[in-house]
């Protein structure tokens, strides 16, 4: 027994967090196989594939970044979809009927996003509301402006500068993964643009949270608010500025989204705010705060772009399978986090 | 205290003086237009049954005051908001339907099963989905929004899944009671009344309202003087599912088909707005049932003025978001605190001045 010990010790400094976030990478992988497997002859283990994941969930890694950075100071914005809806329909008015340059107009969205995020991260932050409530109203007035910009479905057809942003692709270096197609041609697999800002948003959290002052007191304020103001932080303007992090972040996603859809709709985004927190979620992000990792978020949003690929290359199956599948994975994710947190309770 | 303090710290204030808000409103739109000043209040009773602005605001309010029931007990119990009341209405109304039209079919006359026993079917789902968000809550201490958002996304789509992504209508005249007429009352409004009696008196007469507020004010306080903290939370969120299902029901009966994608739609939101509007804390403890009420009334009436002033629904949003960010500012701790401090120099000053006279 003396002698298992050392082992025992080396053991526990794995802690159930980083368990947490390898079963979600394994989870991914798992699931991916599988699908490379099934689907081999409809093309799904091309790495193509993948990247075509990566492009339509380009915007909801950038939300679910902020949405992870608010999530670790215990907090919550479930009015990313909205804003989402509001700055593209916002875009795609100013091009369409305005007539306004897009290169004028990108950087408009960006400054909405932090007036949004000033005037949610103030509510929150220093008058003292609970951030649900908070962003629930961000929510209703975002969408509720979308359809007072405009009601209809408004493409984007008239700005060159999107046109060509939006068709741009970046093929693969060294050519990996190339085939050649049934007519012969050597196909190789390419990104757009939005995904490489999506990676690169992902990168600069990543560091922002880990290497930086504001990112280390969003951990110290999530983990325990009264510990972090007797440590000389400031605890309110921690979660006001995470919350303009996190609006910052979500019309970066908005600029990804829109390149993208090239349209605003009222009904854009819906719902994007849950994919975004339970991506979070899968990806070991405590909604208590003080816990969480971008990559384990990253992941998260892989693993619920995987399933509506796989969804959508069966063909057969209802549109709603992705929602059932991704709440159940949910449920298990939180059920073992629950159980977790329990056993590390009964051990101190 | 002063007779203005005295009423503007009551909590039934701001609901009451919102109602009064939106009413002023109504007269001003209705003089302005040239129409009676009493418009908005008019009743009358048209072909044996009764017609009216504020009929039909106690009418559409109903799903919302009879969600806003429930909610009250899960936020008081829990300090924390049960989301999936709309998708879980939504599922009931889907398997009240599918039951009734009989699997896999779309549009029926007659029904497969009993009506009473397709309705308790639905009822009992949505009793079950609350059971699941209270064991997940109660047993394993998630938080309320997280553990409620596994049935947020999951109901509507297990809805859909079982009516094959299709309406499934119901086309029997017994069905269309539950949001139909009954005598010359709208049916909604006495299932709503009928609901609210039913909660206010087992309140009433049962301890279950002070073991709320006990456990909603400190769960380990109220466990340790010797309630079952756990059990409480679980019944609150098994009755905040009944509910739910019964305001199902009638929404499903108000159309008699299973419109899985609409119906309930952003209702939860509503519902906790009514919870917050009615002057009760988000952050548990006690509570005022009375004070939901109206609130859900006064969102019904605010979205129905709305409407009469040309507002498009999709629109609408933005003066509930407008409403909901005033009324929460002027409850949150930082602006009562400083309203506070406010008074005290003041008090503070009057007795110097007092000493200075002296």
């Amino acid at each position: 027994m003396i002698h298992a010990k050392p082992a025992v010790k080396e053991k526990k400094s794995m802690n159930s967090n980083t368990i947490l976030l390898l079963l979600t990478i394994g989870l991914f992988v798992v699931m991916y196989a599988a699908g490379c497997i099934a689907y081999a002859d409809k093309g799904f283990s091309k790495l193509q594939t993948f990247l075509d994941i990566l492009k339509n969930n380009a915007g909801l890694i950038c939300v679910t970044c902020g949405m992870t950075a608010v999530m670790i100071t215990g907090g919550i914005d479930i009015s990313v979809g909205a804003v989402i809806a509001m700055e593209c329909m916002f875009l795609a008015v100013g091009v369409e009927s305005w007539g306004l340059p897009a290169q004028l107009l990108i950087p408009l969205m960006l400054v909405i996003g932090v007036v949004f995020g000033i005037i949610q991260g103030y509510c929150v932050g220093y008058l003292g509301i609970q951030p649900f409530i908070v962003t629930m109203a961000g929510m209703f007035f975002a969408r509720g402006m979308t359809a007072v910009i405009s009601t209809q479905q408004v493409s984007i057809t008239s700005s060159p500068l999107m046109t060509q942003l939006s068709t741009m692709k970046f093929n693969m270096p060294f050519e990996i993964g190339a085939y050649l197609n049934k007519k012969g041609k050597l196909m190789v697999p390419n990104v757009s643009i939005y995904v490489i800002i999506a990676i690169l948003v992902l990168i600069a959290t990543f560091l922002i949270l880990r290497y930086t002052r504001f990112g280390r007191s969003l951990y110290a304020v999530g983990g325990n608010q009264q510990s972090a103001a007797l440590m000389g932080l400031d605890v309110r303007r921690t979660r006001f500025s995470a919350h303009i992090f996190c609006s910052v972040l979500t019309s970066i996603g908005a600029i990804c989204y829109v390149l993208n859809t090239m349209c605003g709709t009222t009904r854009q985004a819906l719902g994007l705010e849950m994919d975004a927190i339970s991506s979070a979620v899968i990806g070991g992000t405590l909604l208590t705060g003080g816990v969480g990792n971008v990559f384990g978020s990253f992941f998260g949003v892989l693993i619920n772009g995987t399933i509506s690929s796989l969804v959508k290359t069966n063909g057969k199956l209802s549109s709603s399978w992705p929602n059932v599948v991704t709440a159940l994975l949910l449920c298990f994710f939180i059920v073992l986090q629950a159980i977790f947190a329990k056993v590390k309770a009964r051990r101190s | 205290m002063t007779f203005v303090k005295k009423v503007t710290k009551n909590q039934l204030f701001l609901p009451l003086f919102s109602m009064v808000l939106v009413m002023l409103v109504n007269i001003i739109y209705d003089v302005a237009n040239g129409n009676a000043i009493f418009n908005f209040f008019t009743i009358s009773i048209n072909n044996g049954i009764l017609y009216g602005r504020l009929i039909d605001i106690l009418n559409r309010g109903s799903e919302a005051a009879i969600l806003a029931l429930g909610m009250t007990l899960v936020v008081s119990a829990s300090a924390g908001t049960d989301i999936s009341v709309g998708s879980v209405m939504s599922l009931a109304g889907g398997v009240c339907c599918v039951l009734l039209a009989g699997f896999g079919n779309v549009n029926v006359n007659e029904y497969a099963i009993p009506l009473w026993l397709g309705v308790l079917a639905g009822i009992l789902v949505a009793c079950l989905c609350g059971a699941f968000n209270g064991f997940l809550v109660a047993g394993l201490k998630i938080q309320p929004m997280v553990a409620t958002l596994i049935l947020f996304s999951a109901g509507r789509a297990i809805g859909l899944l079982l009516c094959n992504s299709n309406i499934v209508y119901v086309n029997v005249e017994s069905f269309k009671f539950f949001g139909g007429y009954c005598w010359i009352f709208p049916t909604p409004i006495l299932i709503t009344v009928l609901c609210i009696a039913v909660t206010a008196l087992v309140l009433k007469f049962t301890a279950l309202g002070t073991y709320v507020q006990a456990v909603g004010i400190n769960k380990e306080a109220a466990r340790i003087s010797g309630y079952k903290s756990a059990a409480i939370i679980f019944i609150c969120y098994v009755v905040c599912g009944l509910f739910a299902g019964i305001a199902g029901i009638t929404a499903t009966s108000r159309i008699y088909s299973a419109d899985t994608n609409n119906i309930g739609l952003n209702l939860e939101m509503d519902a906790i707005l009514a919870v917050a509007l009615g002057g009760n804390s988000l952050g548990g403890g006690k509570f005022r049932l009375s004070g939901s009420i109206i609130g859900a009334y006064t969102i019904q009436a605010i979205t129905t003025t709305l409407y009469a002033l040309g507002v498009s629904s999709a629109q609408a949003p933005v003066f509930k978001a407008v409403i909901v960010i005033l009324i929460v500012t002027i409850q949150s701790p930082a602006v009562k605190a400083y309203f506070a401090k406010r008074a005290a120099v003041k008090n503070a000053m009057m007795t110097a001045g007092r000493e200075a006279q002296a």
